[in-house]
C-alpha cells in the first residue's frame, strides 16, 4: 500500500513527486511512457511566463507567479537551464493599444513585477529584428526562458533520489474505490503484464487524460480537450535572431505565435492552437507548419524560415473551465486533481507540486523526511569547464574526450551520465533529451548508430530493442537477408 | 603549442588525396585530424563499386578506393590522428582537437586544409509534416547501419528523394531482403547520376515518381504509411493526387550539405549557394592559408573529382607554406550565368594559376542538346556541345593561363548555357 500514487510523470507530477519526497511517506509515480517528461511537457514553447495573462483571481494566475518566482531558486537546486530574457507583447499598427494596459492592469492585479509599456525607439534597442508595423509593447522582466526537460527530469530524479519509485511503462486501466484508498489496474505496457496498485491518496496529473481518470472516481466529471500546438524550431545560428520572448498581442485573429530564443541557444516558433479528437495526435501538418510562418512575421521580420532543422506538435489539455484544476475532487476524498495543466503550467509546476504536496500533508500529517536533499546535479556539460578543468576531466574519464554528437558536441562523457543516473535514458530519445545529443542541425543521422552502440553496451540491452522513444519505436528489426 | 607546417580537417578522400599531395610537394611536417575509428571517411560505408573509373581506370568499391589513398599516406608516413575532433579553427590557424589519449589540443598550423566533407538534409530541415516515430532515417543512416553494422533498419522502404545515396540505398536495402515500393523526388528530374537510376531502379523495377513529395507520415510509434503526392511548378503538393503506401521505413535522400561549422568559426566566407566556402584558383578561401576541397567545398557527384580537387589543395597549399604567404595579384571573378549555378573557383589570379585550370559548376536545370559556352568579358572564347546536362552530374571548364596572358584588362569569366 502507497500512501500516495501519482499518475503521470509530466512536469507536475514529477514536481508533485519532488515536493513529497520531502516528508516520510511511501510514493510512487505511474507512468505510460517509457521515460519522464513524454507528453505535453516535453512539447511546448518552454516559457517561464511572468504571470500577466491569466485573469486575476483564478487558479492560473496565482501558480504562475508563484512558481515563476520559485524557479531561480528551483533550477539552482536541480541544475536546470533558466534564464529570464524577458517577455514582450508586441502591438501592430492595426490593433488598438489599450490591449496592452488590459494586460499591464491584469499582471499588476496578479502581482507581476516590473510591467512597463515600452515605444517602438525603446523596443528596437532591445530588439533590431521586430516587424516594421510593431508600434508599442508591454514589456515584463520576470519572463524568461527553461529547458523543460531538465525541469521534469531534474524533479523526477531528485524524487527518486529521495525515495519516490517510478514504474514507466505502466498504464493505469481502472481506479476504484476501496476501503483504505484506491485501487488502480495497471499493465506494464513492455511485459503485458497487469496488477494492482494499492494507495491511499491519488494524484491525477495526466496531462490531456486527467478528465478519464477523475470520471472514473468522481460524478464531478471534468472535460478535456487536446489543444495541438505545432512549433518549428531553428538552427542555432538563427538562436540571435530575437533576444527576448516575442508574444503578440491577442486579436480577432486569434492569440497568434510567439519567436523566442531557447535557453540552449537556438530559435523557436509556435504554437498554433487547434482542438483535436485524438488524444494522440502529436503529429504536424502542412497547414499548421505554413500558418507559422505567416503568423510569426507579423512581428518578427525576416525569421530564417530556411535554417527550421526540426518540426514538432504538442497537446495542452485545455479543460472547459478555463482553468487548472488543482485540488481534491469534492465527492473523492484521497483524489487530487491536477487537471487542465496547459500553459502557463511549465512556470506553475514549482507552485503546483508545493501546493499539493501541503494538500497531502493535511491529509496524512507525516513525519519529515530527515534525509531529504533537495540538490539534484545535472549532466555535466563539459564546455562551461575551462581548458585545464576539462583535460583533467578526461585524464580521469577518457569517454569526455570522445564526441558522439557533432552537431551539439556531445561527449560519450555525458551520455554515460544519462544512462547511468536515476531514471537514466534508456532509449534514443531519452538520450537525446538528457544529453541533446541528436537534437542538433543534423537531427541524429550521424549520432544514432553511436549512441544505439553505448546503450547496447552500458545499459547493456539488445541492438533490436533499442527504440526511438519506448515500446513499438524500435530502430533496427533484423539483421541482413533476416527479416 | 605543437606545430605542423600543414593540417588537414577530416581523413576522408579529400584530405588524404590532399596530404598526399603536400608531401609529394615538399611538405614534411604534416597531419591528418580524423573524427572517426578510421581513415576513409563515408566511403568506408559505401560498399558499392562504381568508384576509381578516372583515376584508376577500373572499377573499385568504396572501402578499396579508401585503400589505396591510405596506403599512400601510409607509405609516406604522414601523421594522421583517429578519434579526433576538431572542435575549432581560429583565424591564425590554431587548431583546437580533442580525443580520449590526449583531452583538449592546440596545434599550430602554417597552413589549413578544410576537408570535412558533408552531412545529409534531415527531414526536419525538409519540414515534412505528419508524426514523428522510428522508421525515419537519412540514406547513410541507413547505409551505415545496414553496410557497416549489419543491422536492417526495415522491411518495407519509401525512399524520399532521389540522390545518389538514396537510389544505392533502394538497391541495398532490396539485396539484403526488404521491398522497396517507391521513390519520390520532388523535382521534374533526378537527382542521381543516370547510371545509379538504371542500376538501383530500373533493374529492380523500383518506380520513379519525379515531381512527387511526402506529405504525410502516420505512425505513432513505428512508421506504419507514408502518402506521396505530386507537386506542381511551384513544388506544391497537388490536392486529389495523394498515393498512400503501407511501410515500415522512409528514407530520405534529400540532398547533402557542405558542413562548415568548423570554417565559419575560422571567419571563412560561404557562398550561399553551395554552403561551401568561397575559393580562388588555389582553392584558398578568404582566410590566408586555410584552403578548401572536397564535398565540404561543394558537393561532387563522383570521388574521382574530389581526388583532383584534393590534389590541386595540397599542392596549393605547400606552395603557399614554401613561400610564405600568398602573393598580391589581380583578380577576375568568374561569373555563372543561365542556368549555372556556381562555380568552384569563383575568382581567378590569371598570373599566379596553374597552367590549366578545372572549374567545375553545376546547372540548374535539365538541358538538352546545349552548349557550356565561356566569355571573356564580351567575348565568346569557346562552346562545347553537351548532348545532356542534368543538376546530378558535375559540368566543367578547362581555363589556360596562356590564353588568359592574352587578355590583360579582362574584368570577368562568364560560364553560361546556350543554344547549341
Amino acid at each position: 500500500m502507497y500512501d500516495v500514487a501519482i499518475i503521470g510523470a509530466g512536469v507536475a507530477g514529477s514536481a508533485v513527486a519532488r515536493e513529497l519526497s520531502r516528508y516520510q511517506l511511501k510514493v510512487c509515480v505511474i507512468e505510460r511512457e517509457e521515460d519522464v517528461c513524454c507528453g505535453t511537457s516535453k512539447a511546448n514553447s518552454a516559457i517561464i511566463h511572468a504571470g500577466f495573462d491569466a485573469v486575476p483571481g483564478s487558479m492560473k494566475a496565482k501558480v504562475n507567479v508563484e512558481g515563476n518566482a520559485m524557479m531561480d531558486q528551483i533550477a539552482e537546486e536541480l541544475d536546470v537551464p533558466f534564464r529570464r530574457n524577458g517577455s514582450v507583447v508586441v502591438c501592430t499598427k492595426d490593433q488598438d493599444p489599450a490591449g496592452l494596459e488590459v494586460l499591464m492592469e491584469r499582471g499588476r492585479a496578479n502581482g507581476v513585477p516590473g510591467l512597463q509599456i515600452l515605444s517602438r525607439d525603446e523596443l528596437l534597442a532591445k530588439e533590431p529584428n521586430l516587424s516594421d508595423d510593431v508600434v508599442c509593447a508591454l514589456f515584463a522582466p520576470t519572463g524568461g526562458i527553461v529547458c523543460p526537460f531538465h525541469l521534469t527530469m531534474g524533479y523526477a530524479e531528485n524524487a527518486c533520489s529521495n525515495g519516490v519509485e517510478f514504474f514507466l511503462n505502466t498504464r493505469v486501466d481502472a481506479i476504484a474505490k476501496t476501503e483504505a484508498g484506491y485501487s488502480l489496474s495497471v499493465t506494464h505496457t513492455d511485459t503485458k503484464v497487469s496488477e494492482e496498485k494499492e494507495a491511499k491518496i491519488v494524484i491525477n496529473a495526466a496531462g490531456v487524460y486527467a478528465d478519464v481518470f477523475n470520471n472514473m472516481v468522481s460524478e464531478r466529471k471534468l472535460h478535456i480537450t487536446a489543444r495541438k500546438g505545432e512549433y518549428m524550431l531553428l538552427d542555432k545560428d538563427a538562436g540571435k535572431h530575437v533576444s527576448s520572448t516575442i508574444f503578440q498581442l491577442p486579436s480577432k485573429m486569434g492569440k497568434g505565435v510567439l519567436v523566442t530564443p531557447t535557453v540552449h541557444g537556438n530559435l523557436l516558433v509556435g504554437p498554433t492552437a487547434v482542438d483535436v479528437e485524438n488524444k494522440e495526435s502529436v503529429n504536424t501538418t502542412q497547414d499548421g507548419l505554413d500558418s507559422l510562418g505567416r503568423t510569426a512575421s507579423l512581428s518578427v521580420k525576416n525569421v530564417p524560415l530556411r535554417q527550421v532543422i526540426t518540426s514538432f506538435a504538442g497537446l495542452r489539455a485545455h479543460e472547459d473551465s478555463d482553468d487548472f484544476i488543482i485540488g481534491e475532487a469534492p465527492d473523492a476524498k484521497g483524489f487530487i486533481n491536477v487537471a487542465g495543466i496547459e500553459s502557463p503550467g511549465l512556470s506553475s509546476a514549482p507552485a503546483i507540486g508545493v501546493m499539493v504536496a501541503d494538500m497531502v500533508k493535511e491529509m496524512l500529517n507525516p513525519e519529515v523526511n530527515p534525509d531529504f536533499n533537495p540538490i539534484r546535479k545535472g549532466i555535466l556539460d563539459p564546455d562551461t569547464l575551462s581548458l585545464e578543468e576539462r583535460n583533467e576531466l578526461i585524464k580521469k574519464n577518457p569517454a569526455y574526450g570522445n564526441i558522439i554528437c557533432r552537431c551539439e558536441m556531445v561527449t560519450e562523457g555525458e551520455i554515460l551520465d544519462a544512462i547511468h543516473r536515476p531514471l537514466g535514458a534508456r532509449s534514443l530519445d531519452g538520450v537525446k533529451r538528457r544529453t541533446r545529443a541528436g537534437m542538433g542541425r543534423c537531427q541524429a543521422g550521424f549520432c544514432s548508430p553511436r549512441t544505439m552502440e553505448i546503450l547496447e553496451r552500458e545499459v547493456p540491452m539488445s541492438m533490436f530493442d533499442i527504440t526511438k522513444n519506448g515500446v513499438g519505436s524500435n530502430i533496427v528489426i533484423g539483421t541482413n537477408k533476416e527479416i | 603549442m605543437k606545430a605542423y607546417d600543414l593540417i588537414i580537417i577530416g581523413g576522408g578522400p579529400a584530405g588524404l588525396a590532399a596530404a598526399v599531395a603536400a608531401r609529394d610537394n615538399g611538405i614534411d611536417s604534416i597531419l591528418i585530424l580524423e573524427r572517426d575509428k578510421d581513415l576513409g571517411g563515408i566511403l568506408n560505408q559505401c560498399i558499392h563499386n562504381g568508384f576509381g573509373l578516372h583515376t584508376f581506370k577500373e572499377e573499385l568499391t568504396g572501402p578499396e578506393y579508401a585503400a589505396r589513398f591510405i596506403a599512400q599516406v601510409k607509405e609516406r608516413n604522414i601523421e594522421y590522428k583517429l578519434n579526433t575532433m576538431v572542435m575549432d579553427i581560429s583565424e591564425d590557424k590554431v587548431v583546437t582537437a580533442m580525443n580520449r589519449e590526449e583531452g583538449m589540443i592546440l596545434l599550430q598550423a602554417k597552413a589549413v586544409i578544410l576537408a570535412m566533407g558533408c552531412r545529409e538534409r534531415s527531414r526536419g530541415a525538409l519540414n515534412i509534416p505528419g508524426y514523428r516515430p522510428a522508421g525515419i532515417y537519412s540514406a547513410g543512416t541507413a547505409q551505415r547501419l545496414v553496410n557497416m553494422e549489419g543491422y536492417m533498419p526495415g522491411r518495407e522502404v519509401v525512399i524520399l528523394g532521389s540522390g545518389d545515396i538514396g537510389l544505392i540505398m533502394a538497391r541495398r536495402m532490396t539485396l539484403e531482403g526488404a521491398k522497396v515500393k517507391v521513390v519520390a523526388e520532388l523535382m521534374p528530374y533526378s537527382g542521381g547520376l543516370k547510371r545509379n537510376i538504371v542500376q538501383c531502379l530500373n533493374d529492380f523495377d523500383i518506380p520513379l515518381k519525379l515531381s512527387h513529395t511526402v506529405v504525410d507520415i502516420e505512425g505513432k510509434e513505428r512508421v506504419e504509411a507514408v502518402t506521396i503526392a505530386e507537386v506542381g511548378p511551384d513544388r506544391h503538393p497537388i490536392p486529389g493526387t495523394e498515393e498512400r503506401y503501407t511501410c515500415d521505413t522512409l528514407l530520405l535522400s534529400c540532398g547533402l550539405i557542405p558542413e562548415n561549422e568548423l570554417s565559419k568559426s575560422a571567419g571563412v566566407a560561404l557562398s550561399p549557394i553551395t554552403s561551401g566556402p568561397i575559393v580562388n584558383d588555389s582553392l584558398e578561401t578568404n582566410i590566408d592559408g586555410i584552403f578548401a576541397c572536397g564535398n565540404v567545398l561543394h558537393v561532387h557527384d563522383l570521388v574521382d573529382y574530389v581526388s583532383q580537387e584534393a590534389g590541386a589543395a595540397g599542392k596549393n597549399a605547400a606552395a603557399y607554406i614554401l613561400k610564405g604567404k600568398t602573393a598580391e595579384a589581380k583578380i577576375v571573378e568568374i561569373l555563372p550565368v543561365g542556368g549555372v549555378r556556381y562555380t568552384v573557383p569563383k575568382y581567378i589570379r590569371p598570373t599566379e594559376m596553374e597552367d590549366t585550370l578545372t572549374v567545375r559548376f553545376r546547372v540548374g536545370d535539365v538541358y538538352k542538346n546545349c552548349a557550356i559556352a565561356t566569355y571573356f568579358d564580351d567575348e565568346l572564347i569557346s562552346k562545347r556541345k553537351r548532348p545532356v546536362m542534368a543538376p546530378g552530374e558535375m559540368e566543367q571548364v578547362i581555363l589556360l593561363k596562356k590564353k588568359l596572358a592574352e587578355y590583360p584588362d579582362l574584368q570577368h569569366i562568364t560560364i553560361k548555357i546556350e543554344e547549341a
